[in-house]
């Protein structure tokens, strides 16, 4: 090989004075970068290295440290240490490069330029401790108008027949990660927590386990390309029922979950033979146009008699607000928009990094769209892709979102360090593998407590935020743009985001 | 108990499909639904596998989609993806389907008697005991078992067509099998898609699902069974094993 070997992307340090030679970080790395060598631990492979933390989360005298980059390349503009990396990839080897998480190019993060607003004097701001505030959400198709008759006792009886919707006792629900992508104890523990916090996950594309039965009123089974897992029994067990068109991870293309990761478990899920490739074409094969999908959303909705939501997830591209509008009314209950940043478990590289764009922008202007064509009553927004914290959760409720996905950060309440290598099945923390050996580590009951604690958190965030803003109702800090302003961005983005300038 | 008939002239689909479940949970073996001209989603999820539901007319796209167990036979044509992600039962067609037959079908059988559109049996797949099967009468359009990960498809070219000559046979197939009678032109052949003689052994595993197609549609299966057939199935079990490299 002509080209050899390119330098370390992690250097590992053992400091032998604090070493304890208790062995941990050689059991729990699992890219095998340490070794016993007699009564010392070395290390023996840092190319192995991928910055997961296992070893020094687990190391009881903080004996490791791990230097990124430690070899510098000569630096320059154009081409980055990623660039000619990749370059070297693929003349090796021909092939396309795949990787885990979401998109890593340093676009600007537009969720830093919006800044929310405060009550000062004028308007007195609320205070969540004295006063109830409601995060109450509900997903689902809201009437446009409603007819009421007056009973003779002077009730008053309703007349229009109300579409199924979700309840959420908070506008944080979990996104689509599939058994599969992720091990069954890290989807337990994802569903433990959203059924203690009165809130909803997603079953990604690989069907609803067993073993999760017992959590199947707030679990939201999704209809994939590749159909893996659905028959009318799954789609019976859901609380609604998700059409994924596209991810923003990768938009355009399928999914792929490599054999190795098809174990007798996984295959029994996604009702597939042990250890065959399950591959997700790019496009549903019966959905070949807006009134396709439309035939598939009411088919969904026959088969389950009417009685349950049904989402449309795309991913956030350019005529996003053209396409929402379209879903809007083809009878689904929400759409889904997953921005770039989003996170997952197999995408290219190319996809990953340069295909889709920002939730913001795609959140913004499908509300817009929607209220400009008097429909956005017909469906709810789902934003999704790059949710980091409560305040992202407050701006983009401001931008028009009904609720959020989270996906990634809830991983992250797992332990996840976001070190990118998902697509490689040897997960460390047990979360993105179905090793047993790996799995086990995660215990879902503390996990479910970490991940509740932390919905937990941000809905007490938004809360305050809400109540500093002297607003006590999340319908009221829905699309209420006035509570956002720009700082630092242009004048075509703030026109999109309708949001004005800081110190207009 | 006797049979229902149910007229759906003028009826819309979800208060048929309430109907035929209805008398389902009746206990009814035995529906009978007369004009019907267009409705989608018939028998859409439905369950009982005793439970014969007769077609006369010609119903809209997705029948029998999602369901588990049923017979359903239509006196007419179908419209698009019957057997659209079903799960167990059949579906017997006098006549021919549109596009998409059987897409995604994980069991039970689809026969269509005449011809069906572009991408049928696209992305069937297969699991334990489940084992999806269409078997076409005719002929079939472009990209005929695409993406195939399981099952069984069979098109016989019955009456002097031939089974099927356009492009994408079996483009991206990774399981299950292809068998027609004769064979396809190479050039026909998708990418991962290879095809051989069908041996003794497999004429001898899809004879008798031959003789109950023909049966189904009161033909004689000897000169059918008679002449070769091709078997086309996936070059490897990993078509895309080559495509990625870790980042």
């Amino acid at each position: 090989m002509s080209i050899g070997s390119v330098p370390l992307r992690f250097k590992v340090e053992l400091d032998s004075e604090r070493c304890m030679k208790c062995g941990r970080c050689v059991e729990n790395c699992s890219y095998g970068v340490f070794r016993k060598e007699g009564e010392n631990i070395v290390v023996a492979n840092p190319r192995g290295c991928v910055a997961c933390h296992r070893c020094l989360a687990f190391c009881p005298r903080d004996a490791i440290s791990i230097y990124e980059k430690p070899t510098d390349y000569r630096s320059h503009p154009v081409w980055t240490r990623e660039v000619r990396e990749a370059v070297f990839n693929q003349a090796k080897t021909g092939r396309i490069i795949v990787a885990g998480m979401g998109n890593v190019l340093p676009y600007p993060e537009i969720f830093d330029r919006l800044v929310l607003d405060a009550c000062q004097v004028t308007n007195p701001s609320i205070d969540p401790l004295r006063e109830p505030m409601e995060l109450r959400t509900y997903i689902g198709k809201k009437p446009a108008a409603l007819a009421v008759k007056e009973k003779k006792n002077g009730d008053a009886e309703l007349l229009t027949q109300i579409s199924p919707n979700l309840k959420l006792e908070t506008p944080i629900m979990i996104g689509h990660m599939s058994y599969g992508a992720i091990s069954l104890n890290a989807q337990t523990a994802l569903a433990k927590a959203v059924t203690k916090m009165g809130t909803f996950m997603g079953t990604g594309e690989g069907g609803l386990h067993e073993s999760l039965y017992p959590y199947q009123d707030h679990m939201i089974v999704q209809v994939a390309s590749g159909r893996f897992g659905v028959d009318i029994n799954y789609l019976e067990r859901g609380a609604a029922i998700e059409i994924k068109i596209g991810q923003g991870a990768k938009p355009g293309i399928g999914g792929h979950l490599p054999g190795e990761k098809v174990c007798a478990d996984v295959s029994c899920t996604r009702m597939i033979p042990e250890g065959s490739d399950a591959i997700s074409p790019a496009p549903h094969h019966d959905i070949y146009s807006i009134e396709d999908l439309k035939q598939l959303v009411h088919s969904l909705k026959e088969a389950t008699e009417w009685k349950k939501p049904v989402f449309v997830k795309i991913a956030a591209v350019h005529n996003s607000a053209a396409i929402a509008a379209g879903i809007a009314r083809s009878g689904a209950d929400a759409v889904v928009i997953d921005g770039f940043r989003g996170g997952t478990g197999a995408a290219p590289r190319v996809f990953r990094d340069h295909v889709g764009m920002p939730v913001e922008a795609a959140v913004a202007s499908v509300d817009a769209k929607l209220r400009k064509q008097g429909i956005r009553n017909e469906v709810s927004i789902i934003a999704s892709g790059g949710i980091r914290q409560s305040a992202d959760i407050a701006k983009i409720i401001c931008l028009g979102a009904d609720a959020v996905y989270i996906g990634t950060s809830a991983l992250v309440a797992m332990g996840c360090r976001v070190c990118g290598t998902c697509n490689r099945g040897t997960c460390a923390w047990g979360i993105a593998t179905q090793r047993p050996e790996l799995t086990q580590r995660l215990d879902p009951e503390t996990n479910a407590v970490q991940v509740a604690n932390l919905i937990h958190a941000w809905t007490d965030e938004i809360a305050e935020l809400m109540g500093a803003a002297g607003i006590n109702s999340i319908e009221s800090l829905r699309g209420n743009r006035d509570r956002l302003r720009g700082y630092m961005l242009d004048e075509g983005l703030l026109n999109v985001l309708d949001v004005k300038t800081v110190g207009a | 108990m006797a049979a229902v008939r149910i007229d759906a002239k003028d009826l819309h689909y979800t208060p048929l499909n309430q109907q035929i479940r209805k008398a389902v949970s009746d206990g009814v073996k035995e529906i009978v639904i007369d004009n019907v001209l267009g409705q989608r989603f018939i028998a859409d999820g439905l369950r009982g596998d005793d439970v014969t539901v007769t077609v006369n007319g010609v119903p809209g796209g997705d029948l029998a989609m999602f369901m588990s167990g049923p017979t359903v036979i239509v006196h007419g044509n179908a419209d698009h993806a019957p057997g659209n992600t079903m799960n167990q039962g059949k579906v017997i067609v006098h006549g021919s389907a549109g596009d998409a037959t059987a897409h995604s079908m994980r069991g039970g059988r689809v026969y269509i008697r005449d011809n069906i559109g572009y991408r049928g049996g696209i992305h069937m797949k297969q699991y334990r005991e489940k084992r999806p099967i269409l078997v076409v009468g005719g002929s079939a359009r472009a990209f005929l078992g695409e993406y195939m990960a399981g099952g069984l498809l069979i098109v016989l070219g019955l009456n002097g067509q031939i089974p099927v000559a356009e492009r994408g046979v079996g483009s991206g197939i990774h399981g299950g099998e292809i068998f027609v009678r004769g064979e396809v032109e190479a050039r026909y052949l998708g990418v991962g898609a290879k095809q051989l003689p069908a041996t003794a052994e497999q004429m001898a595993m899809i004879q008798p699902i031959i003789e109950d197609f023909a049966k189904s549609f009161g033909l004689d299966p000897a000169p059918i069974l008679k002449e070769k057939y091709s078997r086309i199935a996936a070059a490897s079990a990993r078509p895309f094993a080559n495509k990625y490299t870790p980042e």
